[in-house]
Formats: structure tokens, C-alpha cells, sequence
């Protein structure tokens, strides 16, 4: 494997892709009678062992509730969970680890900020913006909100090479702007926006940022202050993290004066039958038991991002991206969709006169796996007039030759109608 | 005309020569379905429409002396490939051969395996489908 020449980790040793792919036990297998290529990454990742570890060691050895218990097992694993509080914490940056709320998902992450801070902040006739490029879950809580609330939504139009019109957006926003949603990197184009100039925008006429980073926390630099986001939302099941963990990062004003999200356990301070009072952040937005072991493993797969260092991620997933670009780009019939500059390890396209359903039914009987449809993202596809699309995402752990059998594979299924 | 027996045993046994390979498989199911009759773009309406199945399938039937005629496309050409496998099995039978079939040939060629879980209940869905207008013919008949 000659992938990672020239891209070293954070200590500035050499990658070793042989070594980085044995971590992951689940991609040395035969599917459909072909070595798996997994190129669903952008749905969720592979899992390396540590992670699968951390989860078998919780339950073999430090399994207990936590924060309340009075016996050792117990402060372990509240440890142990608290520990990946901070290490988030350090991963995107963030002022202090209170901050930092522990959810389902993003989906629930965007959820819950749509229940509280909306509940409070948006009222009749104010806006909220978000964009054509949204995932379905930073759009549908929103629509959701503004019915309710007798509140508009406001949509950012999509360039014909997926990027965001920023001219558009500037217009959009005025003085009844209370939220800006949007999306740090597409999930069904991979294009990535520049949240940075936008949240900037949007704070210039007060209005509040939600960035949804559930496709670029694996793979582009977050530094929440830097970016000075209101709200940042991730998965962890997207960053080689268990699933059932998100991320909810929200300023310390914003999330105290916030309301509660869902009453039960944890999240309060005394319980009467007159008045209840709520728990200081970030438990009074963490009721009920939390996903303790998945949190806990969460935290050995930051380890390994951290300690490969997101630049050679970046490296090694954009020459996967140019090469399954440029090769692809040559098959008669192949039609990419969202050819931004600034993308993350993202290859969406059609095949002239194919469905997607069969191109990737194809691919899976050579053991290519990829995802098909409109990737929850309806609005988008209907912008570019299209059903959906198939979806190569790469992870660090692909290899060249795995795109060059995909690259094989796709110029045989293409000239079926092509 | 073959029996519905004969025609399943027929296709069981050219799944037989594709032998283990899901690539030949799938390719052959696809061509399969490039064999159908054209579809009239007309009929091409939601009430056509198969509930149950995650492409489009469209589904038009026909009685002619006595016989049922099936006529189907579908916007993924694997799903047309499998419907056109169900046409050559029960199209141009009496409603009531249609409705005792028993379509075993769909598990002998390991079809779930073949289509997965998802489609494999769409395939039920076009021959829930096929049997209730058999059934409705029959109905007409009984009356």
C-alpha cells in the first residue's frame, strides 16, 4: 500500500495504512465473495478495536450508574464518562466542559436546541434561516418550531456546483433573524461552508448560529470559540464512535437561560409536588439515565483521531477523493453532483439512464458498499432535479486500490445503458 | 402453454448456471427485465402504483378469454427484472391458477439472499398485488 506516502501523525511518524486498517476488524471480511470496500463512511464509520474494547471493558468491569452512586463501581464510571466530557471539550475547543451535553445524536442535538432556545427565543413573525443543502434534521425540527410558534423559515439557494449563495444569505438576513441553522459540511455533496463568514453575518444583525456538524467533526478542524458558534452539534457514530452518543456544544449564557429539554432524573436540583428546580448545565439537559458506555467509548475513538491528527485524516481522504474523482470522472454515463472547490470525502453522482438503487446494488455485489437515495436531503435533490444520487464517502482507512476496484466495478455498471 | 411447475422449474434451473457469482446474478435479473413488453407512459399513474415497495412499480392486468394478463414496469431496473420473473410465472393463467400458485421457485433460487430483506418484502408486496386482481377476476367469475 503506497496510499500514505509523505502523511505523518501528530507525533510526525509515518503513517502506516496496514496498521490503521488492522484496528478496524470488521473491514477484513468477504462480501458477496469480494474483499468488503467500505465507502459508506458519511452514513456512520467503521469502529476501530479500542473503541470496541472500551465498551466490553465498561461492561466487564466499571458497569454502574453514575453521578449518584455512593460505592466505588460508581465513581468509576462516572469518571470514565466525565473523561470524555473533557476531552471534547479539548476536541472542538470549547470554554469549559459544562458546555458540553451529551445527547442521542445530532438529530436530537438540533432537537433539543429547537425545543428550548426556540421554545424561548423565536416568536411570531420572527425568522429562522437555514439552507437548501440541509440533512432533513436541521430542517424538520425548524418547520416544526415555526408552525408552532407562528414563526418563517428562511432558505439559502443552492449554485448549480452545490455551494451555498452567499449574496442570497447576506439578503436574507434583518432584525427578525433569530437563528441561522446550517450545515458545516453536506452530507449528500460534501460541499463545506464557510461558517466562519457566516456566523459572522449573522451575529452583525444578532442573530444566533447552530452549525451541524455531524460530516465535518471527523474531518475539518472545529474550534467553537474561534468560530464563535452559538450551537454545535455532532454524532459520534460518524467519527469512529459508538452509535447512540451525540454532541450538543452550546455557550454557557445561551444554555442557562435556556429552559429544560425533558424532566426526569438528573436533570434536577430538588423535586416538590409545589415547584421543582432544575440542575446547573450540563445535566439540567441530560435527563434519565445517559448512554454511559457508549459516552465512555466515545472517548477512545477522540484517542485515535487525535492521535492520527485530523490533518493526515484530511490528506489521506482527499487524495482518496481526487483519485475516485478523476478516475470516475472519465466513465461514460458517470455525472458528479456537487463540484464544489472545498469539499470534505464526499463523491456524489448519477449514472446517465441508471437508478440509483441498481448502480448500488451493483456495487454490492463486488462488495463495494455505498449508500443510494436522496440521503434525507429531498429539498436538495429536487434543487438539482434529481431522485437521488449514489454516495462514495471515504475514511482514513481506505485504501487506492479499493477505488480503483470501485472505479472498475462503476465503468462496468455504467455501460449497461451508456 | 408450460404450467406454472414447468416455468418455475425452468428458471430455477438458469439460476442454476449463474451458480454463486451476485454480480452475474444481478446482471442477468436486469436483463431480464430490459426483455418486457413496453409499458404505455400513460398508464404510469399512482393508482398503478404497488404500495409496499420502495421503487416504483407500476401494474396493469387485463382479461382475455378468460386468461389474466399482467403488464409492469419499474423506475429501477432490478425491480423490473423481478417483476418480469413474476409475469412469466403467472401472466396469461386463469385467475384461479394464479391464486393456488405457489411460488416456491423465489425461494430456490435464494432470492432473499440476492435482493436483501427490503426488497425481498416488495417482491411480496407485487405478488399480494398480482393475486388480488386474480382474486378480484375470480370473484367476477364466481358471480
Amino acid at each position: 500500500m503506497q496510499d500514505l506516502v509523505g502523511i505523518t501523525d501528530q507525533k510526525g511518524k509515518k503513517l502506516d495504512l496496514s496498521l490503521i486498517r488492522k484496528k478496524f476488524p470488521v473491514l477484513d471480511q468477504l462480501v458477496n465473495g469480494k474483499p468488503l470496500a467500505y465507502f459508506d463512511n458519511a452514513a456512520t464509520t467503521q469502529k476501530p478495536i479500542q473503541v470496541i474494547d472500551a465498551l466490553k471493558s465498561y461492561y466487564e468491569n466499571d458497569n454502574s450508574n453514575i453521578h449518584r452512586g455512593a460505592h466505588t463501581l460508581a465513581s468509576r464510571a462516572t469518571e470514565l464518562f466525565e473523561n470524555t466530557r473533557n476531552s471534547l471539550k479539548s476536541f472542538i475547543n470549547a470554554p469549559s466542559a459544562e458546555e458540553v451535553i451529551f445527547t442521542k445524536g445530532t438529530t436530537d442535538s438540533i432537537n433539543l436546541v429547537a425545543a428550548t432556545f426556540g421554545k424561548k427565543y423565536i416568536k411570531a413573525g420572527d425568522e429562522v434561516i437555514i439552507s437548501t443543502m440541509e440533512h432533513h434534521s436541521n430542517i424538520v425540527p425548524w418547520q416544526m418550531l415555526c408552525e408552532e410558534n407562528n414563526a418563517h423559515l428562511k432558505i439559502i439557494p443552492v449554485s448549480d456546483s452545490g455551494e451555498l449563495d452567499l449574496q442570497a444569505y447576506k439578503n436574507l438576513l434583518s432584525d427578525k433573524t433569530k437563528l441561522v441553522a446550517v450545515v458545516h459540511a453536506s452530507n449528500a455533496l460534501g460541499t463545506i461552508n464557510p461558517v466562519k463568514t457566516m456566523i459572522d453575518l449573522a451575529h452583525e444583525q444578532g442573530a444566533r448560529f447552530l452549525v451541524d456538524g455531524a460530516q465535518s467533526a471527523a474531518h475539518l478542524d472545529v474550534d467553537v470559540q474561534e468560530l464563535d458558534c452559538d450551537f454545535f452539534t455532532f454524532s459520534a457514530h460518524k467519527m469512529y464512535g459508538p452509535t447512540g452518543v451525540g454532541v450538543l456544544y452550546g455557550k454557557r449564557e445561551l444554555l442557562e437561560s435556556m429552559p429544560p429539554y425533558q424532566g426526569g432524573g438528573e436533570m434536577i436540583r430538588e423535586v416538590t409536588f409545589a415547584k421543582t428546580t432544575y440542575n446547573d448545565i450540563p445535566y439540567k439537559f441530560e435527563a434519565g439515565t445517559p448512554n454511559i458506555a457508549d459516552v465512555i467509548a466515545f472517548n477512545a475513538a477522540l484517542s485515535f483521531i487525535n492521535e492520527l491528527g485530523k490533518d493526515a485524516i484530511r490528506k489521506q481522504e482527499t487524495k482518496l477523493l481526487n483519485h475516485a474523482f478523476e478516475s470516475c470522472s472519465a466513465i461514460k454515463g458517470f455525472i458528479p453532483v456537487g463540484t464544489a472547490s472545498d469539499k470534505v470525502s464526499v463523491l456524489s453522482f448519477t449514472i446517465n439512464h441508471m437508478h440509483a438503487f441498481d448502480v448500488g446494488m451493483m456495487l454490492d455485489a463486488s462488495g463495494i458498499a455505498v449508500r443510494t437515495g436522496h440521503h434525507c436531503t429531498q429539498p436538495l435533490m429536487n434543487r438539482f432535479g434529481i431522485e437521488g444520487t449514489v454516495r462514495a464517502s471515504f475514511a482514513v482507512y481506505n485504501t487506492i486500490e479499493e477505488i480503483d476496484r470501485f472505479h472498475e466495478s462503476l465503468t462496468r455498471i455504467a455501460k449497461r445503458k451508456n | 402453454m408450460p404450467s406454472i411447475d414447468a416455468v418455475q422449474k425452468e428458471i430455477i434451473g438458469e439460476f442454476e448456471i449463474l451458480g454463486e457469482d451476485k454480480e452475474s446474478t444481478i446482471f442477468y435479473i436486469m436483463e431480464l427485465g430490459d426483455k418486457l413488453p413496453p409499458f404505455p407512459e400513460e398508464e404510469k399513474t399512482e393508482e398503478n402504483i404497488i404500495k409496499g415497495c420502495q421503487s416504483k412499480v407500476w401494474l396493469t392486468t387485463d382479461l382475455r378469454d378468460g386468461q389474466v394478463h399482467f403488464l409492469a414496469d419499474s423506475n429501477t431496473d432490478i425491480t423490473k427484472g423481478l417483476i418480469s420473473l413474476l409475469i412469466r410465472v403467472l401472466s396469461g393463467r386463469k385467475a384461479k391458477e394464479i391464486l393456488d400458485a405457489d411460488l416456491y421457485f423465489i425461494e430456490q433460487i435464494g432470492m432473499g439472499n440476492i435482493i436483501g430483506s427490503q426488497r425481498s418484502n416488495g417482491l411480496a408486496a407485487m405478488i399480494k398485488q398480482m393475486k388480488l386482481f386474480a382474486l378480484a377476476y375470480q370473484s367476477k367469475i364466481d358471480a
